[in-house]
């Protein structure tokens, strides 16, 4: 069996759901897979209010915000068909593409395909870092905001990045008791708001710390954590033990770039956007001029720019494929002002950097 | 330090406290957000347009504390859960604060709650003055309490469906 | 305590209908539709397999299908990844050692 599609798009969260909406509403017929029963992505976990401009989605729960982008695929009568629990699982020659059903292995066709599979949980190396109980950060999300399981009584937090910090607070939420938040930086990682909004909760942030080891024979019974020093060697006779029976990694995430590199598209590593992602033009098309890219497999970023990054993604590809359009050009011309002004300024520096570095070297390939 | 602990320190806090002059006059708001994060939702909530950003979204907030009246509208608005309005001309012994509050269990008007500071240490006990909910803060409460006087610039969170011990 | 959340100040959890389904032969409860991981860990087993080489002890990591840990026997079906497998009444769980055993 073969499916038609004029665009294409693998994967249902902020991203992909954005580029799909705009593309579909543009008029091009869309295709798009997501392997979740549910449309909305990591946004389907996120309790919290977002940050951002208040002209998108600035204030409003990430759960709000994912029921706002299905709400609105839905109301698209035509040009949109949405086929859930579904992978796609590899690209072919040129404009195919594999996808698994849960009845069957099916072939796709399409003129411009948008990779919006977004990003997977890094893990860190420590003794016994493989005991039952030692979950991502967003399995702990998926465990206790979708399916209203907590993850365990007492949890340590390795990682003082937003997503450590943003689930230690809903740990606390669910009512975990959260033993504290570790960070090998000498400074904590993410917005400082939502640090002082667990400590003075009573989390200690443990900064210039490490994890040694998880201890435990069958679970996770505690941690051995010692200090680090300004080259992020262990300081010898500072180990001390925490009684815990989980520890959750907010360890960072790196982009899910395999079908990119299926379509030969160039790479590069940017540490900044998480490790290697895919050259783009500043439209969000890859060196395979089929290919665009949207989200965090584009560069870790955040979910508001992932719905930016998307409805960019979404009216180039529609633009590529039925010529220039005053109505993409505005999303365009939006999206691209609300990118500016959202990474403007100190806490913007890395990924401003990194952004650059991903679109100027396409102009050389 | 604020970036090392999630403690703002004395020294970072001093330019965000009002003035002595308009702590007197009655309740004004404190917006404890002094990193250039994207964010704006407090600049749209105050009706009176007392909190700006210079540099565009990025900028921190800055509060005009002769415009702000302490209506407490923009505590709830705060993603960061940063904004505290405090009242030192409640009492002449206490003083209150307002705090945004999502956790469980929410405690009732009158309750006596544990008054936690910016490091969680329990400091007082506090009496809960109103619990408001509404549609606009989106399950974000917002919660005053009474304290005393010398604790307003301390106590920043409360649990409640504690014991709480006398300081 | 009970790992299950009663009360969330943010969230209101639809279960699906009570369901029992035995786990090593013992008879537990979960919720049908909540992933087979789900209902183990919140009965309180996070043990789910051991690990092939090394026979190490296994629960699930990432809870959303990618990284394998939390692979299990369901139905007589080895390497069936609890984490995303709905539960539904009377399914039979078995923890499996390494890639499992396939009868011929």
């Amino acid at each position: 069996m073969s499916r038609k599609s004029e665009v294409f798009v693998v994967g249902g969260g902020p991203a992909g759901l954005s580029a799909a909406i705009v593309a579909a509403k543009l008029g091009a017929r869309v295709l798009l897979v997501d392997d979740n029963p549910m449309l909305g992505g990591q946004l389907v976990k996120q309790t919290h209010r977002f940050f951002g401009s208040s002209a998108r989605d600035a204030g409003i729960r990430g759960i709000s915000i994912a029921e706002k982008l299905r709400m609105e695929a839905q109301a698209i009568k035509k040009n949109l068909v949405v086929q859930l629990n579904t992978s796609a699982v590899g690209f072919y020659g040129e404009g195919e593409a594999g996808i698994l059903t849960p009845e069957r292995y099916e072939k796709v066709t399409y003129e411009r395909v948008i990779v919006g599979t977004g990003a997977v949980e890094n893990s860190l190396n420590f003794e016994n870092n493989d005991l039952p109980g030692i979950y991502g950060a967003g399995a702990v999300q998926t465990l206790m905001n979708v399916h209203g399981i907590r993850p365990g009584k007492r949890i340590l937090m390795v990682g003082s990045g937003n997503i450590g910090l943003i689930v230690s607070y809903q740990l606390l939420q669910a009512g975990v008791e959260v033993v504290g938040v570790v960070e090998a930086m000498p400074t904590i990682g993410g917005y400082l708001v939502h640090a002082s909004k667990i400590r003075r909760l009573g989390i200690p942030i443990m900064t210039g710390h490490t994890i040694v080891s998880a201890n435990g024979d069958l679970g996770v019974t505690g941690a051995t954590l010692c200090q680090l020093d300004e080259k992020y060697q262990r300081v010898p006779n500072t180990e001390f033990e925490i009684i815990c029976d989980c520890i959750c990694l907010a360890v960072g995430l790196s982009p899910l770039i395999e079908l990119f590199q299926q379509a030969s598209c160039k790479m590069v590593f940017v540490p900044e956007l998480g490790g290697l992602v895919p050259l783009q033009d500043g439209n969000m098309r890859t060196s395979n001029p089929r290919v665009y890219v949207a989200g965090d497999a584009s560069g870790i970023e955040e979910a508001t720019t992932a719905i930016l990054g998307g409805r960019i993604a979404g009216a180039r590809a529609f633009e590529s494929l039925h010529g220039p359009s005053s109505d993409a050009q505005k999303i365009v011309d939006d999206a691209a002002g609300e990118l500016k002004s959202l990474r403007s300024g100190s806490t913007g520096n890395r990924i401003r950097w990194g952004r650059e570095r991903v679109t100027q070297e396409i102009a050389s390939c | 330090m604020l970036n090392k602990d999630g403690i703002i320190s004395l020294a970072e806090l001093a330019p965000l406290i009002p003035s002595e002059s308009r702590l007197k006059k009655g309740p004004v708001a404190m917006a404890e957000c002094i990193q250039d994060i994207p964010c704006d939702p407090c600049v749209l909530a105050c009706p009176r347009h007392a909190i700006t950003m210079k540099a565009g979204i990025t900028d921190q907030p800055h509060l005009d504390q002769a415009v702000c009246n302490g209506c407490t509208l923009c505590v709830a608005s705060c993603p960061g859960l940063a904004i505290f309005v405090v009242n030192m001309a409640h009492a002449p012994r206490s003083a209150t604060v307002t705090l945004p509050y999502e956790m469980l269990p929410v405690p009732k008007e009158g309750e006596v709650v544990a008054a936690l500071d910016r490091s969680g240490k329990t400091v007082c006990e506090a009496k809960v003055l109103k619990v408001m909910k509404s549609k606009v803060y989106d399950r974000t409460l917002t919660i005053t309490i009474e304290i005393p006087k010398d604790l307003a610039m301390s106590v920043r969170a409360i649990r409640a469906g504690v014991k709480v011990g006398r300081k | 305590m009970n790992l299950r959340i009663e009360e969330h100040p943010i969230l209101v959890f639809k279960k699906g209908r009570k369901v029992s389904f035995t786990f090593g032969g013992k008879k537990l409860e979960g919720f049908e539709g909540e992933p087979i991981a789900a209902a183990l860990h919140a009965a309180g087993i996070r043990l789910l397999r051991h690990s092939p080489h090394k026979d190490r002890p296994r629960g699930f990591f990432c809870a959303i299908g990618r990284c394998s840990s939390c692979m299990m026997e369901v139905n007589g079906a080895v390497n069936t990844m609890t984490c995303i497998t709905p539960l539904a009444d009377g399914m039979t769980v078995n923890m499996q050692k390494g890639h499992g055993v396939i009868e011929p």
